[in-house]
């Protein structure tokens, strides 16, 4: 059983079967999640600030804000959510700037599962994806058997990504196990059919050394995506979180060669911001991650912000709130 | 729009203005509150390391400019050490908030004649060279508080040598404890950065500082030592090399010259098998390629556990391949030029002896620009206590690294070299950090951390890295006659 697993070098099938063990028992699993590396919280934001002076002007500014719309799921996880409100969400991802129509596509529209057979009436036909949240979302309280008729309801209305959140309780009670479980589950019952996105709503685990275990166990449970926060509590993505989980695909697929997804939500609402996270990726996992198959915004009010810098720079003059739409 | 088929996301150039500094064709000797020629008229000329491209032509300042510059200073010593501290504070307060309306300026300029990073000037050098006028602006009125009984007395006249690796910020460190003290100064700034220094004699007058409270007098190794072997002077601090300081030792010794010297480092970054490595990484390369490595406290010697070397290592690889090397104009360039055609073969003799001593060499691909004098951040594994790059002082972006079994090991590795200005310490066990840190010979400890200034914090060394502190209270016994 090993004590400590970053990654590099060794022998990677040894590895494999060391990650094996590790979810064996509850112990075992105990024991390797704070066998990982510690974080030095001043280092690790210090080092997410730094990377936020970088200077994107120009040509590398106009490449990541096509990047950053391309990675947007557009979302509305609203309770006075409607299907007028979701089919214009769903037209807005396929045809962002109706006045320039060589603005990409957004990656995906994210909504609640009732909302999943409307939005993909819009979208069919097209490469936009229809993501929806599931399991209890945004609190995850609920019963394991209604959290998987949750994500099932999601996967038979068309979803082709779910969005889990785990269970908080239970993690920060210390139960990894059955948190590692659940997201089990929930992968088995997304089969083939939809890439699974798991929530680890950062704000409420609160350390660092409990975010980089809640990734792990995301990622030895299955996880395509691991996903910041649900964008309902008072901190959600930040430079430093997100960096933090960048660092564990990096460890993971340097361990057992197998690429995971990052997904920041909630909070990013500028282009400014949007590109510290892509220079973010871009300096700490490269490029392979550097497209909406690897790396996501869960944003709403970022798109806006971002076409209208991408007319800045294709006409030379802002343009302003209203030429852009509002959905 | 982009081109998004498959690029790498590439950064544009981003150059900071150059247009924001006036750099004049030739510079005097600011003495007495005015620039003049130097006595015989000999200029030196003062070049960029990135490009070396001529910069400006600065006067070479003889030992009669010196005393003039010794004399004005006396002269003005009366007046200004009787002024009350609350009133030296007011002056040193305008310089601070000076340099803060003037850092982009001050930035670029330091940047052009130092060859470092506009990154680091912009974010490192400037606020700390402000931040130190701030805090000793602070002290000027309250010295009866510090701890040296009431109304400790100035020492009057301070002869100042800095170097050229933090020229503004070196600068800050010696005028601004000696100003608000009540002292006066000479400062000799380093023969390859006098820029900087003559621009803060533009900042003193702008102020409104007195005449001869700061005098500026450049010019190479005699004008220096002419400036320490000056009668006239009651106080000699020297930052540089040790070979240096142990010549001004001897000059000063036998005199009544009060003498704090501030000298070269091989300092230890010690990382425990605990350490939070993707941290620790960071620390390692903020440690030894902050500055190219032209750093008295950097940290040179990775001590790394041997049981996580392997690992530690790769991670370390990884990322120094990220670094990006180039024009230090360039807002996102992270290595600049190294400052001299003399620091960089000096820094390639010993990374050479390195490799013929058996050491493995190892440096990231990274294309080095045509003119100028550059260096390819390099790390050196297999590295013992016997190699002379674990031994000298190198100056330059080459770490050496070498490993340990136990605390016990680690603590007798750091301890093991003539300097002791820094070490650093990485491990999530605080107990251990505790325990350690206690028993290194060394100035300056950094835990889970490196290459951390702040103005309230004294720094200094141990051991041939020389002796008396700059900084926080311990800062003003230096320049007191107590």
């Amino acid at each position: 059983m090993p004590t400590t697993v970053t990654a590099h070098g060794n022998d990677a099938a040894t590895r494999l079967k060391e990650l094996a063990d590790a979810t064996a028992s509850d112990s075992a699993l105990r024991r390797f999640l704070h066998g990982l590396p510690g974080v030095d919280a001043v280092g690790l934001e210090a080092r997410a600030a730094s990377l936020g002076t970088r200077s994107i002007k120009t040509t590398a500014k106009a490449y990541a804000i096509d990047l950053a719309i391309s990675m947007i799921d557009l979302t509305t996880l609203e309770g006075a959510d409607t299907p007028g409100k979701v089919r214009a969400l769903a037209a807005k991802a396929v045809n962002p700037d109706p006045t320039d129509r060589t603005a990409p596509r957004t990656a995906a529209v994210c909504v609640y599962p009732d909302m999943v057979a409307t939005a993909k009436a819009v979208l069919a036909g097209t490469d936009v994806k229809v993501a929806s949240v599931a399991t209890a979302f945004p609190a995850g309280r609920a019963a394991l058997p209604v959290k998987l008729a949750d994500t099932r309801d999601a996967i038979e209305a068309g979803a082709d990504e779910i969005d889990m959140v785990i269970d908080r309780g239970a993690f920060l009670a210390g139960r990894y196990m059955d948190v590692l479980e659940e997201i089990r589950a929930v992968k088995a019952e997304c089969g083939d059919k939809a890439r699974l996105k798991v929530i680890f709503e950062t704000g409420e685990l609160s350390t660092y050394d409990n975010i980089r275990r809640a990734s792990w166990i995301g990622m030895l449970a299955g996880a395509d995506f691991i996903k910041t926060s649900t964008g309902k509590v008072a901190v959600n993505a930040t430079p430093a979180n997100t960096l933090l989980m960048l660092e564990a695909v990096r460890d993971f697929r340097a361990l057992t060669g197998v690429q995971v997804g990052v997904k920041p939500a909630g909070g990013i609402r500028t282009t400014k911001d949007a590109i510290k996270f892509l220079v973010l990726v871009n300096e700490t996992v490269g490029e392979e991650w550097l497209d909406n198959t690897w790396f996501r915004f869960g944003a709403s009010s970022l798109l806006n912000d971002l076409l209208m810098q991408r007319q800045k720079l294709s006409t030379g003059r802002y343009s302003g709130p209203d030429y852009v739409t509002v959905d | 729009m982009a081109d998004m088929a498959n690029k790498a996301f590439a950064y544009a150039p981003a150059p900071e203005s150059r247009a924001v500094v006036d750099i004049a064709p030739s510079y005097g000797l600011f003495i007495d509150g005015e620039f003049a020629e130097a006595t015989g008229g000999k200029v030196f000329k003062t070049i960029s390391p990135s490009t070396e491209e001529v910069l400006s032509e600065v006067a070479q300042g003889s030992a009669e400019d010196v005393d003039r510059a010794v004399k004005a200073a006396r002269k003005a010593f009366e007046k200004w050490s009787a002024l009350p501290g609350a009133e030296r504070a007011k002056y040193l307060f305008r310089i601070a908030r000076i340099i803060q309306e003037r850092s982009r300026e001050l930035a670029v300029l330091e940047t052009l004649d130092n060859g470092k990073p506009i990154k680091e000037t912009r974010d490192a050098d400037l606020p700390l060279v402000a931040a130190h006028f701030f805090y000793y602006a602070g002290w000027a009125d309250k010295l009866d508080h510090a701890g040296y009984g009431a109304n400790p007395r100035p020492l009057g006249v301070a002869g100042q040598v800095i170097p050229w690796n933090f020229p503004l910020l070196m600068l800050a460190w010696k005028i601004a404890p000696a100003l608000a003290t009540g002292n006066t100064v000479v400062l000799k700034p380093a023969e390859t950065t006098p820029l900087s220094a003559l621009f803060f004699a533009d900042i003193c007058r702008q102020a409104g500082l007195p005449k001869g409270v700061v005098n500026i007098v450049t010019g190479d190794g005699t004008t220096g030592a002419a400036l320490v072997a000056h009668e006239g002077v009651n106080k000699v601090a020297f930052t540089g090399s040790t070979a240096v300081g142990k010549a001004i030792a001897r000059t000063v010794a036998g005199t009544d010259k009060k003498l704090t010297l501030e000298l070269g480092g091989k300092g230890a970054n010690i990382v425990f098998d605990d350490a939070p490595i993707d941290q620790a990484v960071e620390g390692i390369v903020q440690g030894i390629f902050f500055n190219q490595g032209q750093v008295c406290c950097a940290g040179s010697r990775l001590l790394v556990q041997e049981s996580i070397q392997d690992e530690l290592l790769d991670s370390l690889k990884r990322r120094l391949s990220t670094l990006r090397l180039g024009d230090p104009l360039d807002k996102n360039t992270d290595i600049g030029a190294i400052n001299s055609a003399e620091q960089l073969a000096r820094i390639t003799e010993l990374a050479d002896s390195g490799e013929a001593e058996g050491a493995e060499r190892w440096a990231p691909a990274c294309e080095l620009p045509e003119n100028g004098f550059w260096f390819r951040p390099t790390l050196f594994t297999g590295v013992t206590q016997a190699h002379r790059i674990a031994r000298e002082e190198i100056f330059g972006p080459v770490l050496s690294v070498l490993t340990f079994r136990t605390p016990g090991e680690a603590v007798a590795k750091a301890n093991n070299s003539q300097y002791g200005l820094s070490a650093g310490i990485w491990t999530e066990k605080g107990s251990r950090m505790l325990a350690v840190a206690s028993k290194l010979r060394a100035g300056v400890i950094w835990a889970n951390t490196f290459n951390k200034f702040d103005p309230t914090s004294p720094f200094g060394g141990f051991k041939e890295s020389g002796f008396g502190r700059e900084g926080g209270r311990h800062g003003l016994e230096a320049y007191l006659d107590v």
